[in-house]
């Protein structure tokens, strides 16, 4: 009777203890979520950003954060530990959800990510008086993206493509259209692609005829179909991040999706980077302030100072992405002669017009969306 | 007076480090995943999740995710099963014919810890690479085709989950191995028992305490193990703890990701129990 009866109570109390749980929302509003500026006695700036994506310090010649730190004083500590857009949401999710600090003055998410936390009031808005580069001399392309038209929020760090790559070592014959990575026999189970849902469902309903902008239901569903198919059929060997570089030049991959600056960054000369005939994916990395960053000035210092043209150059320069700087090509021509004309850096018109963007989506899209391409990708 | 009073209190005071790591790292983190796993799925994390005892959860998520369920029994078991064979031969040999070199070889089968378990993975990565050694090799056998690779398939997931978890099988049988009394053999001899006869007449049923043990820490684990198949096998073989994970971190659909949580717990507890009853057992652990 009375373990029946404290056996009762605990499941009741249990039932009530469930009751009381349950996650609430993540909005904040920046206003209240601001620290004081401590930048003018406090000279340390920390960043985090993607790997492989800086300059790496040198003895010859000092690279673009060393000269940074020795003209304005301020001590950098850079980080590179953003991987994935999704995962470092899930790191900072539960601090800038609640209104309290990352420690970090600043991090570095691509567009559709970037949007997602100014949408939700995370980030910090620029003094533009602070950073009077950026609005002097950031590319027309970048200047005005539909969700923050004014670049009130955000900074593109560096713009990129994605596109193919293949390692000419192991395949005889390139490969000239995404198509081909999804129904060429001689690349089965030799094919990543990138978990990056924007430029692996774009690249996929472009080489279906859709338009990744502006695309239906329907069209969505018939790209998943084609990346369900492949990916149980053993064509797909693996979805990946920044990781799929190792796995090219080993030859386990003899084709992949692939980031422009990857490719020519990775130190391999034969891993080729080749422009999709259907077209290529554009998108850009922005540095974003978060809520409760207390070096705002010394973030403002950094962005100002890597949209002078010729640090943008030095950058793009070693980076190989697209330089979202104006005057930067000018800047080139002293720095690195054969960078001038490189259309992974400066893309040109001809190029721009056959990149596209993916389509803006709706809060409630995106989870369906995203589970469903997860449920295929497997992260 | 004072003795018996002090006495009552003593075992309650050294219960309370162990009884308080439980409540916060335990009991708190059950109920919050319980209550996780019956939120109403159309909330979000950015405008939040409402508890709403959503029983539907559980058939929501049966529905689209069984076969990775499945496929990771299945995974954990043939790793188990693997690491068993292979751990008992090595448990046998260090704890009969080690001699003098006993320690040794115990310290050997403990060193892969001494580095850590993800590049012990990363480097199956190498070992079964498209043009490496091992591939190649078979491959000239003909034992695989010429187009067929071992990475990022089940086999390397199984190889991977073998390799990673045989130390726990090793220890175990090895501690109920060294406590066998090698004259109850020797009387199994005397008595005609030929050496398989003596074997699992003798030594087989005195080990069965570290059998159980050592497959309940391998099989435990790796059916909720991830890791391997990240990084050693393909996105068509996933098992259900990348499934969990990818629901919790990329989807962001805790309501999913509990109860898969709560069903891969409530499936190894019943099977344990079940092995445990087979196995007469219940003493033991």
């Amino acid at each position: 009777m009375i373990k029946g009866g404290a056996g009762a109570v605990f499941g009741l109390g249990s039932l009530e203890v469930l009751r009381l749980l349950g996650t609430s929302s993540l909005r904040q509003n920046p206003a209240d979520c601001k620290a004081t500026d401590v930048s003018a006695h406090d000279k340390t700036f920390v960043i985090s950003n993607w790997p492989l994506y800086i300059d790496p310090d040198s003895k010859k010649n000092p690279s673009t954060l060393q000269t940074f730190e020795q003209t304005t004083g301020i001590k950098v500590s850079y980080t590179d530990d953003v991987n994935d857009n999704e995962e470092f949401f899930a790191k900072v999710k539960n601090q800038l959800g609640s209104c309290q600090s990352t420690q970090r003055d600043m991090f570095v998410l691509t567009d559709w990510m970037a949007a997602r936390m100014i949408d939700v009031g995370w980030i910090q808005p620029l003094d533009p008086a602070k950073v009077p580069n950026l609005h002097a001399n950031i590319i027309d392309s970048l200047a005005k993206p539909s969700w923050d038209p004014q670049r009130r929020y955000s900074a593109p760090w560096q713009s990129g493509l994605t596109g193919l790559a293949y390692n000419k070592k192991y395949l005889k014959k390139p490969v000239k259209a995404y198509g081909e990575l999804l129904s060429r026999q001689d690349l089965h189970g030799k094919v990543t692609m990138l978990t990056e849902l924007r430029d692996t469902m774009g690249l996929i309903m472009l080489s279906q005829g859709a338009d990744p902008a502006n695309f239906t239901d329907h069209q969505w569903q018939k790209a998943m179909d084609a990346v369900t198919k492949a990916t149980n059929d053993g064509q797909i060997r693996r979805f990946t991040g920044n990781d799929y570089v190792q796995d090219l030049s080993a030859g386990n991959v003899l084709a992949c999706e692939a980031w422009s600056g990857d490719i020519a960054n990775a130190g391999d000369p034969n891993l080729v980077f080749v422009p999709p005939e259907e077209g290529l994916m554009i998108w850009a990395d922005n540095m974003l302030v978060p809520n409760l960053a207390t070096r705002k000035s010394n973030a403002e210092a950094w962005i100002n100072y890597y949209y002078d043209p010729v640090v943008a150059a030095r950058l793009a320069d070693y980076n190989q992405y697209i330089c979202p700087v104006k005057g930067a090509q000018k800047a080139m021509e002293k720095i690195d002669p054969g960078n001038v004309d490189n259309p992974l850096i400066f893309p040109t018109p001809e190029t721009l017009a056959t990149t596209h963007r993916f389509m803006a989506l709706q809060e409630y899209q995106t989870r369906e969306y995203e589970r469903q391409f997860s449920d295929v990708t497997g992260v | 007076m004072a003795r018996p009073g002090r006495n009552r209190y003593t075992g309650y005071l050294l219960l309370a480090p162990g009884a308080l790591w439980l409540a916060a790292f335990f009991v708190i983190p059950f109920y919050s995943l319980v209550s996780a796993s019956l939120f109403d799925p159309n909330g979000s994390v950015l405008t939040g999740y409402k508890m709403t005892f959503h029983v539907a959860n559980f058939a929501t998520v049966i529905r689209v995710y069984h076969s990775e369920l499945f496929r990771s029994l299945w995974y954990a078991g043939l790793a188990t099963l693997i690491c068993l064979v292979i751990g008992y031969v090595l448990a046998y040999a260090i704890a009969f014919k080690g001699g003098r070199w006993r320690n040794l070889l115990l310290v050997l089968v403990i060193a892969p810890f001494f580095t850590s378990f993800l590049l012990r993975t990363l480097s199956w990565k190498l070992i079964l690479s498209d043009h490496g050694f091992v591939v190649s090799t078979l491959q000239n056998l003909h034992l695989i085709g010429s187009n067929q690779h071992l990475l990022n398939t089940w086999f390397a997931v199984v190889a991977g989950i073998v390799y990673n978890f045989l130390p726990f099988m090793v220890l175990p049988l090895y501690a109920s191995l060294e406590k066998i009394d090698g004259r109850l053999v020797e009387a199994a001899n005397d008595l005609y028992a030929s050496p398989f006869t003596a074997f699992f007449k003798v030594t087989w049923p005195l080990s069965l305490p570290g059998v159980v043990a050592g497959t309940l820490l391998t099989f435990i684990p790796s059916a909720g193990d991830y890791i391997n198949q990240t990084l050693l096998g393909s996105p068509g073989g996933r098992m259900v703890g990348n499934v969990i994970q990818s629901l919790f971190t990329t989807t962001q659909d805790y309501a999913g990701a509990g109860a898969l949580s709560v069903i891969l717990m409530v499936v190894i507890i019943g099977l344990v129990l079940v092995y445990i009853r087979k196995a007469g057992t219940e003493e033991l652990i």
